[in-house]
């Protein structure tokens, strides 16, 4: 991929897959095996060896719906409670149906799960109703794994481009992306039959309490790439008022506490050491409970581990400080703390979109399709509700295969030139300026707007004048100055921000109700309001360029609850009512 | 619009006595996903150019001489 400045060089496959995190080498390897004949490339900004939220490895599965231990049911009704009634039964069931299976796939490719003495896989409780997680204790083995199939299957892997935009054929299906080298400043445009975007979270939306630009709970280079590209593509998102929220230790971006050692007697506490949540399970009213306690006379919160047996912490420790965030350790240590002798503080993480843990993403069917032709969106930037890695795996899975069914029927639509030439030219402005803002600072001051306006409890005159200083912000684009390739590249992620920030403060005050907990707690409008807002709150580009919305109907559920479930997360607080953990 | 630049002490060290960049390696700037490390052309060592680091650790546990040492960056320490 060689290209002077002036120029842009164009290649053409069947399937783009652009992303190669977790979905992404899934979807690929499905489409290439579902019809060997189709050119299949994956396009990673960075190197898809290391690239991604699982780019050491994982700690577990968070929903694995196991035979014996939950049924595709149950985990649909789960989903549905811990999201508050608004989901796409549809393709959660999907996802449960096939995710047994994508187990069976994975161990066979040699990922290590968590085994009893007679080989079967060893589940553990979490969740409020039912059994679903899953250990991997060797999880750091994952990325090895995945690049092994994409080599397997002959997939042609593009690192270190980042696609900027997607370009749409005459009748509006997926045609092409933009893209941009992130070390020279090339650009490149490749032609497509399918796009499927796996580009990951909305990571740097909100900012971090410590400041620290890329101390994100995600991946930092997952910026909210899809979610822009998608929108300026035309296609629907959806739950974007739905914002992921995450309990970490303070300071330091490392889930804590629910799915590694909860299992294992460790719990969210108090400054008393006391419990005040049933279930630690991550959902918006359990944060909701937490921030309450996080803010009040009781606070701050904690993660107790200080009264279990020395074995058991040593057993924590091995997990935790090796696998997903193996730089936990040393945090601990510069800090000289010791799960042994005391609890260790908690805090909330900075705001951000995400299906993997919550719901906001781009709206997708049970086949991974979005609403533009040709153009599918899997794992954290689709939109089925706590999906998580193996939702990632099972989604990429589902779109690879129907995107190479899609190739058999459509022939390459052409993009236009000079949609290709603006293009070239918005995203390479910043490097051609001889002077002025560079990314970083603009990033900042961005990132501690949303997090002054828009982080939850929501508050409608906060949002709107959250809206006036991005507006302020998008008149200073013009002036963005990047030195080098390496800013360049940090430059088109601000703008990728810039629309994430815009459509979350559409999407949440479009939405005139309370619902999720804290994820969207508007303070003006407490209560939940079921007869004007059990519905999907869909967010689109307007004519304008902004954003507009409006309301999707739930499609029928495919499992109906009872009373009983409805209320389970409503009830989370310890000596609340029935809820029992 | 003037430019001033600002030093940041960086979460990344590279023991130079062991790197191994001189003779071809480029492992952890291969591996690094936010893209943030270099090759010093001049010295044949590798070197962390911009203070953004999710201290994740590919590029400590990929070198093949154990060359780096991420440390968790100063402002979260
Ligand atoms: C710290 C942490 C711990 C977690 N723990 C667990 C757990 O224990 N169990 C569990 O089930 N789930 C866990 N999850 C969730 C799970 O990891 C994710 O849901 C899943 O990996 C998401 O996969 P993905 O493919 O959507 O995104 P990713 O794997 O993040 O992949 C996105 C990829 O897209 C690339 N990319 C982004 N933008 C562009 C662009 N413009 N052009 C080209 N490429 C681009 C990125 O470089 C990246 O490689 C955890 C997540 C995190 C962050
Ligand atoms: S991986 Fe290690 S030896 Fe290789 S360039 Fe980096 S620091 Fe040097
Ligand atoms: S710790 Fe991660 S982000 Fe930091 S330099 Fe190493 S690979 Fe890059």
């Amino acid at each position: 991929m060689t290209d002077s400045k002036d120029e842009t060089e164009t290649m053409e496959v069947d399937v783009l897959v652009i992303g190669g995190g977790t979905a992404g080498p899934m979807a690929a390897v499905k489409a290439k095996q579902a019809n060997p004949a189709l050119k299949v490339a994956v396009l990673e900004k960075a190197n898809v060896k290391r690239s991604g939220a699982i780019s050491m490895g994982m700690d577990g599965l968070n929903n694995a719906v196991i035979p014996g231990h939950a049924t595709p049911e149950q985990y649909v009704k789960e989903i549905t409670v811990a999201n508050d009634g608004i989901v796409n039964q549809k393709t959660v069931m999907a996802y449960a149906q096939s995710s047994y299976d994508m187990i069976n796939q994975l161990d066979e490719w040699g990922v290590k799960f968590e085994k009893d003495e007679t080989g079967e896989y060893n589940v553990k409780k979490v969740h409020h109703m039912g059994t679903y997680v899953l250990p991997m204790p060797e999880g750091h083995h994952m990325k090895k794994i995945l690049y092994r199939q994409l080599r397997r299957h002959r997939i042609q892997v593009i690192n270190r481009y980042m696609a900027t935009r997607l370009f749409n054929g005459p009748d509006g299906r997926i045609a092409g992306a933009m893209l941009l080298n992130s070390r020279t400043a090339e650009t490149a445009v490749i032609r497509a039959k399918t796009i499927i975007l796996c580009t990951g979270a909305a990571g740097r939306l909100g900012l971090p309490a410590s400041g620290y630009l890329f101390g994100t709970y995600e991946n930092p280079t997952n910026a909210g790439d899809g979610y822009s590209m998608a929108y300026h593509a035309g296609a629907e998102l959806s739950g974007l008022e739905c914002y992921q929220i995450n309990p970490l230790i303070k300071d330091y971006n490392g889930p804590a506490c629910a799915y590694v050692t909860g299992p294992l007697g460790g719990y969210t506490a108090n400054a008393t050491g006391d419990r005040f949540i049933e279930c630690d399970y991550w959902s918006g009213q359990m944060m909701w409970e937490f921030h309450r306690e996080l803010e009040g006379g009781k606070g701050p919160v904690f993660l107790k581990l200080d009264h279990l047996a020395e074995e058991t912490v040593q057993e924590i420790e091995t997990i935790l400080h090796s696998n997903e965030r193996p730089s936990r350790g040393r945090f601990h240590d510069s800090r000289s703390t010791n799960y042994r002798e005391k609890m260790v503080e908690m805090h909330i993480s900075e705001i951000g979109f995400c299906s993997g843990h919550s719901a906001s993403g781009i709206w997708t069917d049970e086949h991974a399709r979005t609403t533009v032709p040709g153009l599918y969106a899997a794992g954290d930037v689709g939109s089925v509700p706590h999906n998580y890695m193996l939702g990632a795996f099972v989604y990429g899975a589902l779109a690879g295969e129907d995107a190479a069914a899609y190739c058999a029927d459509n022939e390459l639509p052409e993009i236009d030139a000079a949609e290709i030439a603006r293009e070239r030219a918005r995203v390479l402005a910043p490097l051609e300026r001889e002077s002025g803002i560079p990314p970083h600072q603009i990033e900042y001051k961005l990132r501690r707007f949303v997090n002054d306006y828009l982080q939850p409890p929501k508050v409608t005159r906060k949002m709107e004048i959250g809206k006036e200083r991005f507006d302020e912000i998008r008149a200073d684009l013009g002036r963005m100055y990047a030195a080098d390739p390496h800013e360049l590249m940090r430059a088109a992620e601000l703008q990728f921000i810039l629309d994430c920030a815009d459509m979350a403060a559409a999407a949440s005050l479009y939405r005139t109700e309370s619902r999720w907990g804290l994820y969207h707690h508007r303070v003006d409008h407490p209560e939940i309001d079921n007869e004007n807002w059990f519905v999907h709150v869909q967010t689109k580009k307007g004519e304008d360029g902004m954003p507009v919305n409006f309301k999707r109907e739930i499609d029928p559920y495919v499992v109906e609850l009872d009373d009983e479930d409805k209320v389970a997360y409503q009830q989370l607080r310890v000596g609340s009512g029935q809820a029992t953990s | 619009m003037p430019l001033a630049s600002l030093s940041n002490s960086v979460p990344v060290e590279v023991n130079e006595e062991a790197c191994i960049a001189d003779k071809g390696c480029t492992v952890c700037v291969d591996v690094c996903p936010l893209d943030v490390l270099f090759i010093d052309e001049d010295k044949g060592k590798a070197f962390m150019k911009y203070d953004e680091c999710w201290y994740c650790l590919p590029c400590e546990k990929d070198c093949p001489t154990n060359a780096i040492t991420v440390s968790i960056p100063y402002l979260l320490r």
